[in-house]
């Protein structure tokens, strides 16, 4: 027998070790960050991989009869929800983030903590408190049909509140702080030169807005804005209730009515298709636009007195979208809260707290930890791969929780039953459904759900660390790796933090992929406000949508903490 | 306490403590233990799986959703821990016989207490209580005493009737009765009709229909009965129960259009025994009084009385149509129900 000489063995190993070698000298960075990014998008994309694999297999064609039907209605009203609800929270989380940032107004100062609180109430609790305030047998219209003295039937006084309009209404008022945060954390670390310059060439403040502010915060702007329009998307519960028949609508239809989750699964790619297009309308949006500055230190930009007129249109304007989006529903709750105090702490009640709690922080960290991955992975080891992974794994938001939930219970159940079949027949063991039993695939959910809030976080927060700092610490020796633990990471510090909250706010609210993919006797504060809700007595869930909102709070008025930077 | 030290003593301390919560499998089925998936609110099922516990010693766990049961229990396979599954109606028993996740049962005791046509020949399924879907109608503007579901298409009624969204799977099912009646082409000319009468948007739910009737908004409102047997309890929203009274539409000739809820042993049922002695006690005398007298609903035993409260409402002649025709033509249903842009109200 041959004996392969040594050189023969040797040569190609050295061969391939220095091939590597210039390839590292070339490159720089570890494969090991695209591997992550890699291992991490095989997750991530699990739903959206099971829906399009669903959505080859069809009971039977949809599409004739959609289109022939509702599709153009829905999809038409689905675009005017979006971009109507878009350009609402747009145009509110903007103005009131420019003059908490930019002016001194009566009561900015508790504007500017207030203005973010919506973002704890669940959008559905937000419509069904406007359906009971503002339908027809609701106390608005009662009060004026008596006052007008109108004869029954004769019509109603006001806008219907279940409408299009109705709905645009109520999702801007839950969903524009998304929108604000965003603006006012980018306003804020605008660097005050620039607005200076701009002010010194002989822009007045409005102008220094449309010239300088709003372009250099459009990434933000656009992010935020995207978020809306993707919760728009994905929302069910509040759209249904106020009878606006969307593409999500369609698909529950389509799903449980006409008994085929493949059609179904193909409408939900057509939502997802959405989605894409609306991230390339962000990118597009960016464009090749880049503004850096040259200094890393942000002085706070020095305030502008609004007075007379002008310091209370201004605290108006902050006044409305807080009254819509927090008093007005919460004060709802209250006042129901307090006609339904007994049997609200039963048995149940803590150990549901304990659980969202719990939950929502596995969720934070997981999300923040991917979010990190991938983001500075794009910065590291830009490649084909890591650059369009963070825009993809952020398409999970758009989903609607219970498509989410059964593109992962497809994939995890026959995951768990293979597991379990090949210790059953290796070791005479069964371990049944290791993920699906357990809290670990609604966690990935959450966290699939949540991941774009992560990434916008922590994108805006990476970049707007020099890359000069990075050039600066490899030259003197670092690894990416070290370079993100000793650099960045201090640094990050805010945008995690906000990223963490905003995720954890996020997963306290989610209902529908908790519902679904809970263990047995498992309740969060969501699913137990929704078992009353579910029995349409919402004054009975009234205090445990409270809870929701209690528990929200903190993190919400933390999250405004990390924003200010105030200790 | 640096933030060094605070994260090393988090990391001790809390990240084992969310890993054993999150990896905290669902305990194996004990010998007396029945796992339920439920399309029914754990509310209504409590006061009866308390007393079927307090019976037999079986300790019930639940978990509750209003969608996608099925196909988690598919997506469990083999190693599922549902032994039953409970539905609010009749559509998604079919459902899930036809997704094989089901399986057939021999029940002396079933046989004898539900009538064989609210349960399944092959024993797939078994009914426990009828919901009728009936007219709620104003005490003070409706003085007719009968009424059918064919008037609700008549024009004297445009602008005053209210009811949730066409594609809900109660109307789905009244819908699909009324194709087995008239005929697809006479069913699109009816449903054309009800939603030119139609005083709001489809929307809300059976509850919001009383209310908007008590208001005024509506003369009729269409709903299940059980939701009015919850408003009369409720000592705030009696107001609305004493503005409406219940109209049973075709009474005088078919009946009228019942759905049911029911239950079935799920395939890979851990607990096939417990199982059965579940829906077998869900279907005893002592558990479908429970039925009428805490939910309001009819039981689906005959010898069963009903409650005072139910009882006053009149008697309920059922239309006797299989349930099975009605499974089948609830696609057909969802898709008309589409083809006359039903949800998008009056006047579209």
């Amino acid at each position: 027998m041959a004996v392969p000489r040594r050189d023969a063995l040797i040569a190609p190993i050295a061969a391939a070790w220095r091939t590597f070698g210039l390839w590292r000298a070339r490159r720089r960075a570890s494969p090991m960050w695209s591997i992550a990014v890699a291992g991490i998008l095989a997750v991530i994309a699990l739903p959206v991989v099971t829906i399009a694999f669903l959505a080859l297999a069809p009971r039977e064609n949809i599409w004739p009869q959609l289109i022939a039907t509702v599709l153009p209605q829905a999809l038409g009203d689905t675009l005017l929800l979006m971009s109507l609800t878009g350009g609402a929270t747009l145009l509110m989380g903007t103005t009131a983030a420019w003059l908490v940032t930019m002016y001194r107004f009566p009561g900015r100062g508790l504007a500017d903590r207030l203005l973010v609180l919506p973002l704890a109430m669940p959008s559905y609790i937000i419509a069904y408190a406007y359906g009971d305030l503002l339908s027809y047998a609701g106390p608005v219209q009662t009060w004026l049909r008596a006052f007008l003295h109108t004869p029954p039937g004769s019509g109603t006084p006001l806008p219907e509140i279940r409408s299009l309009g109705g709905a645009v209404f109520v999702l801007s008022a839950a969903l524009y702080p998304y929108v604000y945060f965003s603006a006012r954390a980018s306003f804020m670390r605008q660097s005050v030169c620039a607005l200076e310059v701009g002010r010194t060439l002989g822009r007045t403040p409005l102008g220094v807005f449309f010239a300088i502010a709003l372009p250099m915060a459009r990434p933000a702007l656009v992010a935020g804005t995207a978020l809306v329009m993707m919760e728009c998307l994905a929302d069910l519960a509040a759209v249904q209730y106020l009878g606006v028949p969307t593409l999500t609508a369609s698909i529950y239809a389509t799903w449980l009515q006409r008994g085929n989750l493949g059609g179904a699964a193909q409408l939900a790619a057509v939502l997802l298709a959405l989605v894409a297009a609306i991230t390339a309308a962000e990118l597009w949006a960016r464009g090749g636009a880049q503004s850096h500055t040259t200094t890393g230190r942000y002085r706070s930009v020095p305030f502008h007195e609004l007075i007379g007129w002008k310091g209370q249109a201004a605290m108006i304007a902050c006044l409305i979208p807080f009254l819509a989006g927090f008093v007005i529903p919460s004060s709802l709750l209250v006042i129901h809260a307090f006609g339904h105090f007994e049997g609200a702490f039963e048995a149940g009640f803590w150990p549901a707290v304990r659980n969202s709690l719990l939950l929502a922080v596995s969720a934070a960290a997981l999300a923040m930890a991917l979010a990190l991955v991938l983001t500075y992975a794009r910065r590291v080891a830009p490649n084909g791969l890591t650059r369009p992974a963070v825009r993809i794994a952020g398409l999970g938001y758009a989903l609607p929780g219970t498509v989410l939930a059964i593109g992962l219970l497809i994939p995890f159940g026959t995951v768990d039953n293979r597991i379990d079949a090949l210790m059953r027949a290796n070791f005479g063991i069964s371990t049944g459904l290791l993920l699906t039993g357990s809290l670990v695939s609604l966690t990935l959910a959450y966290t699939i759900r949540f991941l774009a809030v992560a990434l916008g976080a922590l994108d805006s927060g990476l970049s707007r660390i020099s890359p000069n700092l990075d050039a600066a610490a490899r030259a003197l020796g670092e690894t990416p790796l070290s370079v993100l633990v000793r650099v960045h990471l201090p640094l990050l510090t805010p945008a995690l933090a906000s990223g963490a909250l905003l995720v954890f706010v996020d997963a306290m609210k989610e209902l529908p992929a908790t519902l679904l993919m809970r263990p047995f006797n498992f309740d969060t504060l969501a699913t137990h406000v929704y078992e009353l809700a579910a029995l349409e007595q919402f004054e009975q869930a009234s205090l445990g949508a409270l809870a929701i909102v209690a528990a929200g709070l903190v993190p919400v008025l933390l999250l405004h903490r990390t924003l200010t930077g105030d200790s | 306490m640096t933030c060094r030290t605070f994260l090393r003593r988090a990391g001790a301390y809390v990240l084992p403590a969310i890993a054993a919560f999150l990896l905290s499998l669902a305990p194996a089925n004990a010998a007396s233990e029945v796992n339920i998936y439920s399309y029914r609110e754990p509310k209504l099922m409590a006061p009866l799986l308390k007393a079927f516990t307090a019976k037999t010693g079986i300790r019930a766990n639940m978990i509750f959703a209003s969608s996608g049961l099925v196909e988690r229990i598919a997506a469990e396979g083999r190693n599922s821990p549902a032994d039953v599954l409970l539905t609010n109606e009749f559509g998604l028993l079919v459902q899930a016989v036809e997704a094989g996740v089901t399986q057939a049962v021999a029940s002396p005791a079933l046989e004898a207490s539900i009538p064989a046509a609210f349960r399944d020949p092959a024993g797939h399924w078994f009914g426990l209580t009828k919901r009728a879907r009936v007219v709620y109608a104003s005490n003070d503007r409706v003085k007719q005493t009968a009424i059918t579901y064919e008037e609700l298409a008549d024009p004297k009624w445009k602008g005053k009737i209210c009811i949730r969204s066409g594609q809900h799977t109660y109307n789905i099912s009244l819908v699909a009765a009324m194709i087995a009646h008239l005929g697809l082409e006479k069913a699109e000319g009816w449903l054309n009709g009800v939603k030119a009468n139609l005083a709001r948007k489809p929307a809300g739910g059976d509850r919001e229909a009383v209310r908007d009737v008590a208001a005024g908004q509506c003369d009729i409102g269409i709903g299940n009965t059980y939701y009015m047997a919850a408003i009369q309890n409720e000592p705030e929203h009696k107001a609305w129960a004493d503005a409406v009274h219940i109209i049973f539409p075709n009474n005088e000739d078919r009946g009228t259009h019942m759905n049911i809820s029911g239950a079935a042993v799920a395939a890979n049922a851990p607990d096939k025994d417990n199982a059965v002695a579940l829906i077998e006690y869900l279907a005893s005398p002592e558990a479908q009084q429970l039925y009428a007298s805490a939910n309001g609903e009819y039981p689906v035993h005959d010898g069963v009385a009903i409650s005072d409260t139910i009882a006053s409402w009149g008697t309920p002649k059922a239309d006797p149509l299989p349930l099975a025709e009605i499974a089948k033509l609830r696609k057909a249903a969802s898709e008309l129900v589409d083809k006359v842009h039903f949800d998008q109200g009056p006047g579209s």
